[in-house]
């Protein structure tokens, strides 16, 4: 029994030496993040929210479900508007009846209200991207002007992209079942077009740009303003920046 | 479709709180819930056939084969459940092809097809082959040509190659081991490894689910020996299901202990997900978790096998104890993947609500289906004990 127990641990240490060894030709790069460093040359696409321009008409939403054949149904959204309700006595009120779609009513008696304010949520085009990390063939990948895009004749539709992302920006298709979300309207970015939902807002409450040019107007609201990201401790790498991104925002 | 729609509507009106509006829809149902829950079972039986072939507890030769047959039938239907819960089915090959080196499910492939091939049909192909030979010469018709078939031409059993497959044997059996931990470790890695997720980011994870296979594994194949002595209307042997009784009750310790490290250690540090998955504990997952996983699925099994650990218990209460415990094992790791996954997916990602499960009775990813995916494991078992009856082995002298 002792000399079988002994051949065991024998063979196990051989093995996991074996292991070992073969990983360190490449050590650890297969566990590593799945973006590679973004190309030098080229644009770096990011967008910039201010949270304290939007009014929360819900146009965006609306744009984008009409400019990207979204399904109308209020389960299934490439971008929405939040509105935070924050109590006087500090509770936290959130509510998006349709995505803001059909615009925001007030659900709580004004006297009651401490601040409220609107957050239009979109995919943080994350330069260190869980979503892209996760999908076991591929079928997310990151452009090489950095925007997290799906092959949707490619994708298996397994749904770990939709687990991996943090904010829930992505959904299942429910026609094409394939993992969908927004793509900062890629097919008029190459057109020199702005996203639809950048479109449309009548506030300019978001702006998209390159983040390599130092004189564009993202660089420049990022210099004049305190932004921040969504869950900065989840180390995704976002590259949407908000303006007046309040302590109650998730 | 119209239907689908319908149900996400209802599970829209029972939302507390606020989810973001793609998580009102579960991407997750019970067959992925069934996938770990199945594996695990391979997994487990797997460990408890390879403690009578590299530990060398004999004692427990009896189940040896049961349990290898057992692993092989969970494991030829795991993989269907998955491929049916993936919106384009007949693309999951793409898997094989081109799989992304940053993906936890990407390898998927990879270790099923190791397990599958390399280690337990090799094993039991070895284990066999004596028996093929010799079933190939007394069987008659159809028979003999299919034994023929399974021996794969050989036809050598002289002491020195029945010994050299035996050896062969073992070293698939050492093989196997780290591959069973791999095969289920791996799988809780998938859920590990979610940063996105505070129910399922656990380094804890991947190590919890490996020792919970084993604890479902032993369970099943106790339940299954004493089923098929009873069928078969054979005496149990009471030292190898005592044997067998004793690893689930220290398998259920270990596994009870890693499960409440993680929670203790979840609790004490009570980060910002803990109010969330407080009330979520408390709330939507409270049955399944307090009362089929923890109570009826450890804490009872722990202490009524604990007690015929230490006070002497008459046999036929033993096998009864043994057959329902058991039982609530298999139940209880059953709701330990429910928990995980359908869990993990119920509450907001924001940490500011909850969405619904509905599980529904029809269509691919209904209850039916779900009886059907755990029954077929069943069929298979009873086919391949029909085929390759491990009682019909001729001892090797």
């Amino acid at each position: 029994m002792k000399s079988s127990r002994r051949k065991f641990m024998k063979a196990s240490i051989a093995a996991a030496g074996t292991l070992v060894l073969s990983s360190a030709t490449r050590p650890f790069d297969v566990l590593l993040m799945a973006s590679d460093p973004p190309p030098e040359e080229g644009p770096w696409w990011g967008i910039a929210i201010d949270i304290t321009k939007c009014i929360g008409c819900g146009l965006c939403a609306r744009g984008c479900k009409v400019e990207n054949d979204v399904p109308e149904e209020p389960f299934y959204f490439r971008t929405w508007v939040e509105q935070y309700t924050v109590l006087n006595n500090g509770e936290v009120k959130i509510e998006s009846p349709n995505g803001g779609i059909d615009g925001f009513k007030h659900s709580v008696p004004e006297e009651e209200i401490f601040k409220t304010f609107f957050v239009p949520k979109m995919c943080n085009q994350c330069s260190k991207s869980p979503c892209t990390q996760v999908c076991p063939v591929g079928a997310t990948f990151e452009s090489p002007d950095g925007v997290a895009l799906v092959d949707e004749k490619y994708c298996i539709g397994c749904g770990y992209c939709v687990q991996a992302c943090p904010y829930g920006c992505r959904y299942f298709h429910p026609e094409k079942k394939v993992a969908d979300k927004c793509t900062l309207c890629y097919h008029r970015l190459k057109k020199g077009l702005d996203p639809a939902c950048m479109e449309v807002c009548p506030t300019k409450a978001r702006i998209y740009g390159n983040l390599r040019d130092r004189d564009s107007e993202i660089v420049n609201f990022l210099r004049e303003h305190d932004y921040q990201v969504l869950k900065p401790h989840l180390n995704t790498g976002s590259k949407l920046y908000y303006n007046g991104l309040s302590a109650e925002i998730s | 479709m119209e239907d689908h729609t319908q149900h996400l509507y209802e599970m829209l009106s029972k939302v507390e709180g606020y989810v973001y509006p793609n998580e009102i829809e579960l991407q997750w149902g019970i067959l992925i819930v069934l996938y770990p829950y199945l594996t695990g079972l391979v997994a487990g039986a797997f460990i408890l056939a390879s403690l009578e072939r590299v530990f060398k507890i004999k004692v427990l030769g009896p189940t040896y084969q049961l349990a290898l047959i057992t692993a092989l039938s969970f494991l030829i239907v795991a993989p269907f459940t998955l491929i049916s819960h993936l919106g384009q089915p007949l693309r999951a090959y793409e898997i094989m092809i081109t799989p992304n080196g940053t993906s936890a499910m990407a390898i998927f492939g990879f270790i099923y097809l190791w397990y599958l091939l390399a280690v337990l049909n090799l094993e039991i192909w070895l284990d066999y082959r004596r028996d093929f030979v010799i079933w190939a010469k007394e069987k008659k018709g159809i028979m003999r040509g299919v034994y023929k078939v399974l021996s794969l031409g050989t036809k050598d059993i002289s002491p020195k190659a029945v010994k050299l497959d035996d050896r062969l044997g073992y070293i698939i059996t050492v093989i196997g081991i780290p591959s069973a931990f791999l095969l289920h470790g791996y799988v809780g890695f998938i859920f590990g490894s979610i940063k996105a997720n505070p129910w399922w980011s656990t380094v804890l994870m991947p190590v919890i689910f490996i020792f919970s296979a084993m604890v479902s594994g032993i369970a099943l194949i106790m339940v299954l020996y004493m089923a098929v002595s009873f069928i078969r209307k054979v005496k149990i042997d009471m030292a190898c299901l005592d044997t067998i009784a004793k690893y689930l009750f220290y398998m259920l310790i270990l596994d009870f202990t890693l499960e409440s490290l993680d929670q203790v250690h979840r609790i004490y540090e009570a980060e910002e997900s803990f109010d969330i998955l407080h009330m979520l504990v408390n709330g939507r997952l409270n049955i399944t978790l307090f009362i089929f996983q923890i109570f009826s699925g450890m804490i009872i099994p722990m202490i009524s096998i604990g007690i015929i650990q230490v006070f002497k218990v008459r046999e036929q209460v033993r096998k009864i104890i043994y057959l329902v415990t058991g039982i609530l094992v298999l139940v209880g790791i059953f709701f330990m993947r429910w928990n995980v996954v359908i869990g993990g997916q119920l509450f907001s990602k924001g940490f500011h609500g909850f969405t619904n499960f509905k599980l529904g009775l029809v269509g691919s990813e209904g209850l039916f289906m779900a009886i059907m995916w755990m029954i077929l494991p069943f069929v298979i078992l009873a086919f391949l004990l029909w085929l390759l009856p491990p009682w019909k082995k001729q001892e090797v002298t």
